[in-house]
Formats: C-alpha cells, structure tokens, sequence
C-alpha cells in the first residue's frame, strides 16, 4: 500500500519529531508527530507563529538541522528514497539539486565575497546539472523571469550592490536553477516592506506555476498563504493544529485556534474607524515644521507637522526609511530637531532631553518594539514598575509597591509576579511590564514604537486591546509609530503618512484612507495582502491597468 | 578605497610622530634629572653641569625634540653614553640578529598555526579540537622563560642535542645560524602557535556560523569547498590581524627569550640600555620597536581593507 | 556541580583550587614558611630532601620557603596593578561611552597612541627614566593595563548604552550616576570580571617578565621572576631550580585562565529567554 502511495507523492513525512538539545543533556521538542504530504506542482503552506517549529520542519525536508536540534523521530519519505538514512553524499546531491531553500533574510544569506552569478550558477555546476555557458544562460533567464532589472549584467554584481527586494528574488533564482522538484519558502518576504512584498510575492507565484514545482511556503501572515498555497497546515508549539485545503481553512476553519488565527486577520481589514475627538481644544502634544537630520547627513524628517488631541490616538505610518521613528526620537529629545517646534500642552519644549525638566519628562512617556532590551534583564518586576514612581512622585516603598501591584492588575498579570525578572516572562508579558512602566509616570502622552511588530498576531491584538482600554480609562494619548496599516485601522483616529522623511498625507483616519487618496497612501493601503486567495492577482490586474 | 588607503596611511604617520613624542617626553622630561641619574654616586655640581652641557640639556625641550626627530629621520641616533659610539653602529648589527630569529619563527609559526586553527575549527568540539585547545592554553599561560630554560634542560644539557647559548657569528654558515638559533626560534613559536591558533579558531568559527554558510550546506556544497570557497574569503581580514599581531610580538616580545638563550639582539640590548639608563639606545630602540608595530599594523589594516568586497566592490 | 546556582565545571573547580592555594600559601607565608627566606642554611644547589623539599639556592637558601614569600611579592604587585587598571580604566570607559563625543575621541585617540607601542617597551621607556621599585612597577603595569581596560570597559559599556532600557532611563530624566550604577553596571560585571580575571594573569606574568629581566623586584627582595634569574645559573649544571619559580607561575597563570574559561562561558549562555 505505502508502495503505491509513494508513486504520486512527491513527499511524504510521517510522525517527524525533531528535539533541541542543550549542552547540559536537557531536551526541548521543537517538532512532535507532525505528517504530511505533498504531491507534485502542489504548494503547502504552513503557518503558525513564532516557536510553532516550522522553519525546522521546512529544513528537515533537506535532512538538516540547526546545531543543537536534531531530528529523532520519523521518517521523510522524498521520490521513494528514505532521506533520513541518506549518507553524507547522497545528502549533499540531494540539497540544492532536488530540494532547494529560499531563506528570510536574502542580504545574510548570499556570500558578500563573491558575485551573484558565482552563487547562483554553484548550485548548478556542483551538482553536474549543466555546464558553465549553459548556467549562465539559464542564470539570465531566470533572471528575467522574476522582473529583476538588466537580467544579463544583473548576475555580475555583488550581494550589497543590489536591493532587499532584488537579492531576495536573486535567491529564488539560485533555489531554481537546478530544476529541482520541491522549493521551501521559509519567511521569503517576511523582511521586506509591504509594497515590495507584494512584487515579490507576484514573482515568486508566477515561478511556481510556470515551472509546476512543489513548495513548502512557510509564514506566519494567512494573507500571504493564502495567495500562494492549495492546502494549508497550521502548526502550533510543535504540534499540527489542523490541515485542510487552502479555502477550507481560511473560509470554514474547524479548530478554535485557527478560528482564531483568521478572525484576527479579518478583524485587521475591516474593522470601523475610530472618529476623532474634537479638535476645537488646543493638542496636548503638536509638532511644527520640524527638520532633523543625523550629524550633517541629508534631512531624515522634512517639514512635519502634526498635532495630537488629549485622549487621542494619532498614527504614523510608512515603511522603512521614511523617517517615523526619527520623528518620535524628536519630540522626546533623542535627536534635537535642527527647525521647528515641538509643543506640548502649547508650550515649546527643550530641543534636547538634557534640558528638559522632570516634569516635561514625566509627561511624555514611551513604549519600544522589542520588549527583550526594553526590560533590564538584572531587575524584578517590582523595580522597573516602581522605579517610575518612586522617582517622579517620592512615594515610600509601601506605597511604591501597592501601585505596582494595581498596575499590574491593570495589566492582567498575576502579582506573585512582582519578584520575576524579564527573562522568565514571555514576549507579550514582556510588552506588558513596558506598559505598566510607562503608566507608572501618570503621562499624558504615550508614544508607541512599534509595539506591536515583535510580537506573533494574537498576542499582538490582546497588546491592542489593552492598550485601547487603557486610553479609555486614563484618557492618554497615543502617538502610534507603525508600518502595519491593519494596526492603524484598528487603533487611530488619525493618521500621518510618511514617505522619505516627508508627510504625503494627514487627518481623520477615515479620511486618508477612503477615496480620494493621495497616490503614495493608494499603493500603500493596495498592498497589504488580503486574505481571499484572489487579492494578489486583483492587485496586479489593477495595477497593470493603470501603467497602461 | 584610495582614500580610505591614505588616510590609514597619515594615520600610521600621525601615529608614530605622537608615540615619538611620548618617548621622548617620558625619557627627557620625567622626575629625576637625567644628568644625574647617568652620574649616581659621583655626581658633584661641576661635572653634572658638565654633562649637562654636553647632552644639550639646558636648552628648551621642544627644540631638543625637534632636533631629535630630525637627526633620527636622518639616521643619525646620536651617540650611546655607555660606549660612546654612534647608537646606530651598536644597533644594526642587533637589529639584523633579531629580525633573523623573527623571520626564523615566522616562517614556521604563521602556516602551521593558520593551519591548526583552521582544523581546529572545521572539526570543532572533536578529539583534536580540544586537545590542541588544552596545549594551547597551557602554553599561552607559561612564561617564555619556563619554556626556553625546560627546553634547555632537556634538549640541550640532557640530550645535548642544540646550544643552549645562541650566539650566531658571521663566520657562521646559514644553515650553523638555523642550528644555533633552534631552541630560542622553538620557544618562540610555542608561544605564538598558541595565541594565533586560537585566534583564527575563532574568527574561522564565527564565519562557519554565519547564515551564507549555512546557504552553502543548503545548496549541496561540499565541507571541503565551503570551508575554502565561502568561509576563507570572509574569514581573511581577522587572519590577516591576527598574523599581524603576533608578527609584532615576534619581533618586540622576543626580549626575554633573548635573555634566556643570551642571543644578542635588539631586546637585550635595550634592557641593557635600560639597566645602564643608556637614554639615546634607549629612545632609539623604542623607536624602532614602535616603527615595526605601527607598521605591521598598518599592513593589516591595508590587506584587510582590499580583502573586503563591500570596499573593492563600491555600489 | 553547582555552586551558588552555577554550574562548575571540573577545569573550573581544578582553577579554583589552585587559585586558593596559590593566594592561600602567599598570604599564610609567614606562618607556613619553614625557614628564615634570606638566610644561608647550606651548600649552594644542595638537593631536594626532607628538611628543604625544594632544595637550596645559588647561596644556600631555602628554596621552597623563599617560594612562599616570593608568591606574596608577585601576587601582590599584580592584584593592586590590576585594580589600579580596573578603577580607572573602567571609569575612563564608562565616560567614554555614556558621554560620547569629544570626551570619546579624546580618550580613545590617547588609547590608540599608548597601544601604537608595544606594553613591555613602553614599560621599559619609563623604568629607564624613572628606576624600578615596587610603587612604579604598580602604577606603570596598573595606568598601561588601564588602556587595555578601558577599551574593554568601553565596548562593554557601549553594547549596553544602545539597548533601549538604558534609554527609557534617559527618558525617565535619571541622572548618569544612576544609569552607570542601576542600568549599566549590573550587565557589565560579568564580562568585566573575566577580564579582571586575564588582566591579573597578563600582570602576573608581566611582573614576572619585568623581574627576570632585573628591571622589576629588585634584590634582597625576590619574586617569582627574579628568583629564576638568580638560579638560572643551574640550568647548565644539569639542575631544575630555576624552574620550581617558572612552574609556579605557570601554574597560578594557567588556574586563573581555567577560572576565566568558565565566567565567559557563564556570559555568553543566555539567561533563559526563551532560548
């Protein structure tokens, strides 16, 4: 019977289980029982979020394993051939030529010292597919085919002469080169900003159809699975949640957890716009013509100007480089603005952080992206919390601590955490604590760096909710730096665009993002991917149409 | 790139004009008079003036300085107080003596421990790695002198199979020069083996980690052309530093094996000169020590820069 | 093995040891020492035996007592070199990082120009001018290794400047005595203790070189260093004395270097985030 089975298949991976080992004997399982199938031409796409053990699941396919972890249970079952008792060899032609990877980050993944062709046509020539003439010219083809610019010169450049977006479809080329049966996408555009994503995402779709390979394409965004996948496994702490056809798990999902996982997603896309509060009042915090750049470098925010109303939120949004996070280190006095004004509650503030007074400090308050270095790791709970207050109100201990504890009862964690330090929480508890800290100081204004963007999708909301209810209670303000459009629908009422340290667009969240839109917020909002299977193609149609 | 080469270059130059100053300063200008110093127990007013005068001391420092520096870039190093012979004729001869030992130990040391290390790292955490991990670590932990006198005890009293005085003359042929001087070069290298073994472990090891190499297993590359094709290239520039640094201690930290095996070279001559409180050999052996370090890491500084494709490569 | 909730490893534990002999014989040298260490008790190069387990010396001295009080001699000069080097270099670092700018460059071009020269020579530049004596070996040894420290302290010290708790202190408006104090130094010490750890042993074997070279401790009185200068006459004699001196150094060098081994190896484990 396994006989016949393995005639279609092109894979089959029964019971893998695959365990972390540390140097002191303690073992972690990463992978537990986890079996699946792939036929020919079709794409799997599995999905979870961070630690659900899917990226080691897509490199067990080439019988690897990170150092430290190793696969103990199982069998993968590749054309008929039992990979796990593959010697060295037989591993060595199977990578690359049979089975190729596309990995997150492109810019580490390509050697800076050699040339693009060097690495693209390796594969090829190692594996005895072609010659060295031939590769080149299948190198240019490829080339071509994923839209990257001059394909025939584009090969004699190095890693760092070319873009993120560029070199990560360089990749692609080096995974097909070799013609090979199966393609694993771990995370391909995880790392890019959304409106290059969305051609590369195009890229990649087309090489698979084109071509008929299988693929493993794994990610933690259903939007971009379901673009791309016919069936979707979705994974989490190790274990397989549920597997079912792509349409079946983004329109009926049985289990709670991806009942979950979707509703979120949708949540992101339609949800209803919060109106702003009146702007009659004078803002609590207001930026004016503000320029600033680092050192003697080129201006990094140009001209902006927003204002902030009591118990507002205000949103910034653009992708990298576009100058969101400068704008925030500005108006705390990180980096002193070179022009402009920067007023809170009407009065002007110092440029710079030294000058400004315990009072100007305490009002301002900010919460940072990655909660891990946001927490000192050598202090409990009970000091970072109490720090704040012990420091802008001199309150006793007992008095310091009984508001640590309210705060964390604001903050929904359980008090005998007081005495833990950062590392024996998780990341959203981590999120939390930064919270609590910022609203130990009583702030009239929070300013949110990107909270959210480190964190997996359900925490991230659990993070949003908090902090809405938070601004209901207490009435702060939330400055709201994001690239994620889903989290400014969901959270502000108003919204600055930003693009290359200018603001193209600013007012009533409602307003910037209906019809009509400025053209930069139109290819913004167009390229967060949706979760029907048909937005991708949508979007191109669209597009194609207007360049015509 | 070329402009990243010459400021390197004026770097290096401001570099040691500075540490000439500081030499000077601390040998000149320090508490105790020099005059003094030079005459102990002798000294009476009249001659320490008459030394004084003679060595130019009561003139200002800064025109001293000056015309120090201008007299040594013409190669004249004035006179030794010792012997009173021109400092450049008694260190030459030195000087050749201790690049000899130094090349000797270089030549050996440099391949074998880029080697080792390279080994070491490919078959990390094996037998061999840990082995030559626990040498090494001893080694690096032991005096240069409890080597050289073990090394004589046992090679050269017992086994009576080398001198345990190298001293090398000219009448010497070269191959009696290699001999004479085998148990100092030994010495050397068991120290310097040790250190640049270590170093290139690491580097080598921080490379083998990097995610391009992980791509390579990935592509069906062979350990073999990963290891010389993906991870030399990127692992050369900290290679390069760290021959760089132990090429420096050969030549500067040769001193106490020089002291143990009495080989006259330039280390010896100048704790001698130290001892004697001999200030022109003394200055003009700090100078030299100080062109050779500066200058061996100006060398790594340029290799490194040439070997990085970002700077050969500009976008 | 765990000791104080860290695990010990067996070179670890085997450092220690010797460590806690080392400094156990050094301290107690005057009560444990079974002879007078200055005076002639026999003939020169008389053999180990019972009574003097290390033999006699070149003038017929206890071997094996004046070992004890050399060890004091060394270990001494080295510890308060080191400290020397850890209370400014560490300072000097700090400053550099958290104060940036001017302060920074000023301090790390002075750093560059002090380490553009060898240490043993510069070492030996300013002995010439000034003689050596136990005060300027500790105040030479202990202001170069304080350069060495200061680049250490410094990269330490900026790693830890960049994470963002040390900004929201900034923020907060707290002073930098309490962002050195509360902030950075607590994920300073570990690092910084291993490098106090191989900057002891780099002194040690420095103070060592200085006296072989009969330009450090200078007689009557001997460390280490000196007493295989004074023997090392017995070499060509066919005899091991001077190398009881040059194996205890070796031997405290290599334990503190095991020791130091381990601490790193403390460091670089993560503390548990969700590793």
């Amino acid at each position: 019977m396994a006989e016949t089975a393995t005639k279609t298949q092109l894979l089959d991976v029964r019971n893998l289980r695959i365990e972390a080992v540390a140097e002191s004997g303690a073992r972690v399982t990463l992978v537990d029982d986890v079996s699946f199938t792939l036929n020919p031409g079709e794409v799997l796409g599995l999905i979870g979020e961070s630690g659900a053990g899917k990226s080691t699941i897509g490199l067990s396919t080439l019988v690897y394993a990170r150092s430290g972890c190793q696969i103990t249970g199982g069998q993968i079952v590749f054309r008929g051939h039992v990979l796990r008792e593959l010697g060295i060899e037989a591993r060595q032609s199977l990578r690359g030529a049979k089975v190729a990877y596309i990995a997150q980050s492109a810019a580490a993944a390509f050697n800076p010292a050699h040339t693009l062709y060097d690495q693209v046509c390796e594969v090829a020539l190692q594996h005895g597919v072609m010659n060295a003439s031939q590769a080149r010219v299948e190198a240019v083809r490829l080339f071509r085919e994923l839209d990257l610019p001059n394909p025939e010169t584009f090969g004699n450049r190095y890693p760092h002469q070319v873009s993120g977006g560029q070199l990560q479809r360089a990749m692609a080329a080096m995974a097909m080169i070799a013609k090979p049966d199966l393609l694993v996408f771990d995370e391909p555009t995880t790392a890019l900003d959304v409106t290059t994503q969305v051609e590369v995402l195009a890229s990649f779709k087309k090489l698979i159809r084109d071509h008929g390979t299988a693929a493993l394409y794994i990610t933690h965004d259903l939007a971009v699975v379901a673009q791309v996948a016919d069936r979707i496994m979705v994974l989490r702490h190790g274990k397989m949640v549920e597997e079912g056809a792509a349409t079946q798990i983004l329109q009926q999902p049985r289990m709670d957890y991806t009942r979950m996982l979707v509703a979120e997603r949708v949540a992101a896309q339609a949800s209803t716009f919060v109106a702003p509060h009146g702007s009659s009042a004078q803002p609590i915090l207001a930026t004016r013509d503000v320029v600033a750049s680092y050192r003697s470098g080129p201006r990094v925010i140009d001209n902006v100007s927003i204002e902030l109303m009591r118990g507002d939120t205000l949103a910034v949004v653009g992708e990298s480089g576009s100058g969101k996070s400068t704008l925030a280190r500005v108006i705390v006095g990180l980096l002193p603005r070179q022009e402009g004004d920067v007023l809170f509650n009407g009065e002007s503030l110092p440029p710079r952080l030294e000058s400004r007074s315990k009072e100007q400090h305490r009002r301002i308050q900010m919460i940072y992206q990655m909660p891990d270095v946001a927490l000192n790791p050598r202090q409990t709970l009970l000091d970072i919390i109490g720090r704040p207050i012990a420091f802008y109100f001199n309150k006793s201990r007992r008095e310091v601590r009984a508001r640590v504890e309210e705060l964390m009862r604001q903050i929904d964690l359980p008090l005998d955490y007081i005495s833990r330090r950062p590392g024996e929480l998780s990341g959203g508890q981590k999120q939390r604590v930064c919270i609590a800290r910022a609203l130990a100081a009583e702030p009239d204004v929070i300013i949110c760096d990107e909270v959210t963007s480190a964190l997996d999708p359900l925490v991230a909301d659990e993070i949003l909710r908090l902090l809405r209810r938070i601004q209901d209670q207490t009435g702060v303000g939330y400055l709201f730096i994001t690239h994620d459009l889903g989290t400014v629908r969901r959270i502000a009422n108003k919204v600055a665009v930003m693009y290359k340290g200018q603001m193209v667009a600013y007012g009533a969240t409602q307003q910037v993002f209906n019809p009509p839109y400025h053209p930069y917020t139109e290819l913004l909002l167009s390229s967060v991917p949706e979760i029907r299977s048909d937005w991708l193609d949508e979007v191109l149609r669209k597009r194609r149409k207007v360049v015509r | 790139m070329l402009k990243l080469l010459v400021q390197r270059l004026a770097l290096g130059m401001a570099t040691l004009l500075a540490v000439s100053v500081l030499i000077f300063w601390v040998t000149e200008l320090l508490p105790g008079d020099l005059a003094s110093n030079i005459l102990g127990q002798s000294a009476t007013p009249e001659n320490i003036a008459a030394i004084r005068a003679e060595l130019g001391l009561d003139r200002p420092a800064v025109e001293r300085y000056t015309e120090w520096l201008g007299d040594a870039v013409q190669g004249d190093l004035g006179k030794s107080l010792a012997n009173k012979r021109p400092v450049i004729d008694v260190i030459g001869p030195r000087l050749v003596n201790t690049l000899f030992l130094a090349i000797y130990a270089a030549v050996i040391a440099v391949p074998l421990s880029v080697l080792l290390g390279i080994l070491a790292a490919i078959y990390r955490n094996s037998v061999f790695d840990k082995g030559v991990n626990i040498v090494s670590l001893a080694a690096i932990s032991m005096p240069e002198f409890f080597i050289g006198y073990f090394l004589i005890l046992f090679m050269s009293v017992q086994l009576k199979w080398f001198p345990a005085i190298a001293t090398i003359k000219p009448e010497q042929g070269f191959f009696q020069h290699l001999y004479v001087t085998f148990l100092p070069m030994l010495t050397l290298i068991l120290v310097v083996i040790a250190h640049m073994m270590r170093m290139t472990r690491t580097s080598v090891l921080s490379v083998m980690s990097s995610p391009y190499v992980e791509m390579a297993v990935l592509k069906g590359i062979p350990k073999g052309r990963i290891v010389v094709h993906h991870a030399l290239p990127n692992a050369l520039a900290p290679i390069i530093n760290v021959i760089a640094i132990n090429l420096a201690y050969l030549i500067v930290g040769v001193v106490v094996v020089e002291a143990v095996f009495t080989f006259n070279g330039l280390g010896r001559l100048m704790v001698d000169a130290v001892a004697k409180r001999d200030i022109p050999v003394v200055q003009a052996c700090g100078l030299i020590f100080a062109i050779v370090f500066i200058g061996l890491n100006l060398i790594a500084d340029v290799l490194s820069i040439l070997s990085n494709p970002r700077l050969r490569h500009p976008r | 093995m765990n000791v104080l909730g860290y695990r010990l490893t067996l070179t670890a534990l085997i450092g220690w040891l010797i460590i806690l002999v080392c400094v156990g014989s050094a301290v107690l040298a005057p009560w444990i020492a079974p002879h007078d260490p200055n005076a002639p008790l026999g003939q020169r190069w008389e053999a180990p035996s019972a009574e003097h387990w290390f033999g006699l010396d070149q003038i017929g001295r206890d071997m094996f007592s004046r070992m004890l009080y050399g060890g004091r001699i060394s270990i001494t000069l080295a510890f308060l070199a080191t400290c020397l080097a850890f209370a400014v270099g560490v300072v000097a670092g700090f400053a550099a990082a958290l104060l940036g700018r001017w302060v920074d460059v000023a301090l790390s071009r002075i750093a560059d120009v002090i380490l553009s020269m060898p240490i043993l020579m510069s070492a030996l530049i300013v002995i010439s001018a000034v003689g050596s004596s136990a005060a300027v070996l500790i105040l030479t040894i202990g202001l170069l290794y304080a350069v060495i420290v200061f680049r250490v302290a410094r990269a330490v010290a900026m790693n830890i400047v960049v994470l963002e708790y040390v900004e929201a202190a900034r923020l907060r408006g707290e002073g930098l005595f309490w962002v050195i104090l509360r902030e950075i130094l607590p994920n300073a010490l570990p690092p910084l203790a291993a490098e106090f750890g191989l900057r002891f042993s780099f002194a040690f074997l420095f103070v060592a070189s200085l006296s072989f070279l009969g330009l450090g401790v200078q007689p009557p009185d001997a460390d280490w260093g000196s007493m295989v200068k004074e023997s090392a006459l017995a070499i060509p004699a066919g005899l091991a004395a001077p190398l009881y001196p040059a194996a205890a150094i070796a031997l405290l060098t290599i334990g503190v270097n095991m020791v130091v081994d381990w601490l790193l190896s403390l460091h670089s484990r993560p503390h548990g985030d969700n590793a």
